[in-house]
């Protein structure tokens, strides 16, 4: 039996052979008239994602309507050997829907429909173009909601959700998508359709689905999702609690953990953040404190009255300088308000600011922010600090401003450092934005050439030639050799009006 | 690593690679107490035991790392110790090491609230069919960098590597459980369990079996207690409580006793009682149904109209019918790639799960 590698795994492809005339002749056969967009002006829009510093245009656009359409024009590109890069709303923080030159973009917002939603079985069966958002409004005259929720959630679809394996400010108690999608539809680039996972709680053979999950549309195109849905918690509370320090605010943290407490939220925000957002939004949080700590309970009345006591005895204890409880929605909203706002109050500070997705130990938070603190004078840049505490997730936001000379490699020196100061505490380069083209050279600092080889032999399970989103998520063995960074720039974000946390 | 878990790892890798030389197989055991799931073991044994011991704990991070070849039990017994589990309360069934845990996938009643094996596992390290030892994911709840390859361990049957090292989210114990007893036929044991399924209850287990339903509710004090009472029915005493779980959890249930082929269907929860005959007893809240069914064909075919599967569980001695559900031709021929991508020369498990591989 041979062992090779698949040639992908070695170097990137080049694919400067695409017939384009063929492609268009061909894709024309399938797609209604408009559901092909060749002319420059055209494809101009489609060109970036979220991570508006990286640019390409594609060679067409692809908006298919039916799943045989998807059928079809995959089988083409199979044939033809043409990238496609699946792509959903396009909020992607990484890069992972940024368009390939000689490529296809495959746009899939016509795949926009609920198709299902069963009260009883708590499911709901959409296309992957719907919204994440708007799968809960579907579910709400039942009681009923999808908890995962990023930050992006009113624009966002749960094709890319999948693809991104997309988290949230409420994983620690609900999971990421990847427990909480049922089943995933796909088409593989041979344009096989493939099932991965189903309406029961398991099923035979190897778990497909959670190999899907996160695969950032290098393994199929998803033309259906399953998501499970949850009975809307009755009430939710928020604490808010400030610390003279940020330690102290992490063992408040640790605290609260080993009380057997797993609130549904856990968010920290260090004293520059607190300040950023508290001009900016009003929320009343104290700016006197080196940090302060968000904490959300929910459940029935009960249950969240007797958590919150709970919650609030252990910050007492753990020496918080003031906590607050929110005494009704209006308030809890208003907590949560400032912290939702991080994102735009850094882009009020400064012209440009990068956002970072590293994620550690939780223990180790005091070790990274003296080490970013170092950084800031080592860069000359300044960073606030927003963190998913409940699961180690950071997003250190570094401001700088991309018109001042040397200011825009700097950040994004400081940027690469953080996340390899990430690793080396025992944690990961992302834990919810994804690799994209944003984060594939650091892949080598994470992961070893034994690894970078499984994950190209798992890609080519899938896709043999490597056509699907080539050149993102798992980098070739040469670029880790040549050591070659990347250097991408900063995360410009071109959706200002989301909610960004 | 110490000394002595290097000379084990180069001796495995030696071994494995020998296999591979010469196109042999290697079955992989811990203590050998799912010997009884999936297709019959073929090979030299390679005993995962002395690969042992809690690697770190860190109970204010909710993660636990041990070696593959450390039994659940001990495991259990040091999470006990800070009041807190592993969620999905799988299953004993004897001897179980940590990695027979991770490679058979299965979960015990808790699962249909706090989710499977494959849910909580974070991070794992292994020893490819090359004899290459790989490392992915790691000690952090959020972390998407790569494929998920530790996922994909859970349930392989230890097909696609040896486990090395797991790392495992924890749970704190609920504060306090409790179990009511309801009298309720099949159907309508389903119909409720799935109605209060969409209650915000803080319900962590369900069990129909001999005409009651048994419903586990956990959590804080007050939901706990304003549940049973709105569920009515009769409360069970504490070791009542625990002993009845306890039998479901290891099959030792008067249930799992009868000398009849066990099937494990795995359906949508909302299925009507889908007409086999046999006994039942269902968990997680209807979507797992074991049958007592000495018609295999019948059980599948049922299974699969329901859009579910049907592993025969627990056959009788001398029972040729295949374990798992055939997989579809696209889902086959990625399986089988996936197994090429991991163990080319078809060195662990062969035939484990199925006969081509």
């Amino acid at each position: 039996m041979t062992d090779s590698l698949p040639g992908f795994a070695l170097q990137d492809q080049a694919f400067e052979v695409v017939d384009r005339v063929a492609l268009i002749e061909a894709l024309s056969q399938i797609l209604r008239e408009g559901c092909l967009l060749t002319e420059l002006e055209d494809l101009r829009p489609w060109e970036c994602d979220g991570l508006a510093a990286m640019r390409e245009t594609p060679s067409l656009v692809a908006l298919p309507e039916t799943e045989a359409q998807v059928i079809a024009v995959l089988r083409v590109c199979s044939r033809l050997g043409v990238p496609v890069v699946a792509r959903g709303a396009g909020t992607s923080l990484s890069g992972g829907a940024m368009p390939h030159r000689h490529g296809v973009l495959l746009a899939m917002a016509k795949f926009r429909q609920i198709l299902r939603v069963d009260p009883v079985a708590r499911i709901a069966v959409v296309q992957p173009g719907v919204r994440n958002k708007a799968i809960s409004e579907a579910a709400l005259q039942h009681g009923l909601y999808y908890a995962p929720d990023p930050s992006s959630q009113i624009a966002c679809t749960i094709g890319g959700n999948v693809a991104e394996n997309a988290g949230g400010v409420h994983c620690l108690k609900y999971g990421l998508t990847v427990h909480n999608v049922m089943r995933v539809r796909g088409i593989t680039i041979d344009g096989e359709v493939l099932e991965c996972g189903s309406h029961a709680l398991d099923g035979p053979g190897f778990d497909l689905l959670a190999l899907v999950n996160g695969s950032e549309g290098m393994l199929l195109v998803i033309t259906e999702v399953s998501v499970r849905l949850l009975p809307i918690p009755q009430q939710a509370r928020c604490v808010l609690a400030a610390f003279g320090s940020v330690v102290q605010a992490g063992e408040a943290v640790a605290a609260i953990i080993a009380e057997g407490i797993i609130p549904a939220g856990l968010e920290m925000m260090d004293q520059p953040a607190t300040a950023a957002v508290e001009a900016f939004v009003h929320a009343g949080y104290p700016l006197d404190a080196a940090a302060i700590l968000l904490v959300e309970c929910d459940g029935s009345p009960e249950e969240v009255a007797e958590e919150l006591a709970r919650v609030q005895s252990v910050l007492e204890r753990a020496g918080a300088a003031a906590v607050r409880v929110s005494r009704n929605e209006e308030e809890r909203l208003r907590f949560w308000a400032g912290r939702k706002a991080a994102f735009p109050a850094a882009g009020r500070l400064a012209p440009d600011y990068y956002c970072m997705d590293g994620t550690i130990p939780r223990r180790r938070l005091g070790e990274m922010l003296t080490a970013i603190a170092e950084m800031e004078r080592k860069y000359a840049l300044r960073c606030m600090n927003v963190f998913h505490a409940g699961d180690g997730n950071l997003h250190p936001l570094i401001l700088f401003d991309s018109a001042a000379p040397g200011e825009q490699a700097r950040a994004e020196a400081f940027g690469t450092e953080i996340l390899e100061r990430s690793v080396a505490l025992g944690g990961s380069i992302t834990g919810e934005h994804g690799v994209g083209v944003e984060k594939i050279a650091q892949m080598c600092v994470q992961f070893g050439d034994a690894e970078i080889r499984m994950f190209h032999r798992i890609k080519a399970a899938f896709d043999r030639s490597g056509l699907l989103n080539p050149g993102k998520a798992i980098p070739s063995l040469r670029r880790c050799a040549e050591g070659g960074r990347m250097h991408v720039t900063g995360g410009r974000l071109p959706y200002p009006e989301l909610e960004r946390f | 690593m110490g000394a002595v878990t290097e000379e084990l790892l180069a001796a495995w890798q030696a071994q494995i690679r020998d296999a591979a030389a010469r196109g042999d197989c290697v079955e992989i055991r811990g203590g050998g107490s799912k010997a009884f799931l999936g297709e019959p073991a073929r090979g030299a044994v390679l005993d995962t035991r002395a690969w042992r011991g809690v690697v770190s704990y860190e109970p204010t991070e909710l993660v636990i790392t041990v070696r593959a070849g450390t039994p659940l039990a001990e495991v259990e017994a040091v999470l006990a110790e800070r009041n807190q589990m592993l969620a999905f309360e799988p299953p004993h069934f004897g001897n179980a090491t940590v990695g027979g845990m991770v490679a058979a996938g299965l979960s015990g009643p808790r699962r249909a609230s706090a989710g499977a094996v494959r849910d909580h596992v974070l991070g794992i390290s292994l020893l490819d069919g090359r004899g290459e030892l790989l490392r992915f994911g790691g000690q952090v709840m959020k972390n998407v960098a790569g494929y998920d390859v530790s996922r994909l361990m859970c349930g392989a049957m230890g097909c696609l590597g040896l486990l090395l090292d797991v790392s495992l989210k924890v749970l704190p114990r609920p504060a306090l459980e409790r179990t009511v007893r309801l009298s309720m036929t099949l159907s309508e044991a389903l119909q409720a369990m799935n109605r209060w399924g969409g209650e915000p209850l803080p319900i962590s287990a369900t069990c129909w079996v001999g005409d009651s339903v048994y419903v586990r509710l956990s959590g804080a004090h007050a939901a706990v207690d304003a549940a049973v009472a709105r569920l009515k029915g009769d409360v069970l005493d504490d070791a009542a409580q625990a002993g009845f779980w306890l039998a479901i959890r290891e099959q030792t249930h008067p249930f799992f006793s009868r000398h009849a082929p066990l099937w494990r269907l795995s359906v949508p929860s909302v299925e009507e009682p889908i007409g086999l005959p046999g006994e039942v007893l269902l968990e997680w809240g209807g979507a797992l149904r074991w049958v007592l069914c000495e018609d295999g064909a019948l059980a599948r075919e049922r299974a699969s109209k329901e859009h579910g599967s049907a592993m025969l569980f627990r056959a009788l001695h001398g029972s040729s019918l295949q374990r798992f559900d055939a997989l579809s031709p696209a889902s086959r021929a990625i399986h089988q790639r996936l197994k090429q991508a991991f163990d080319p020369a078809r060195v662990f498990n062969r035939g484990r799960m199925y006969p081509d591989w």
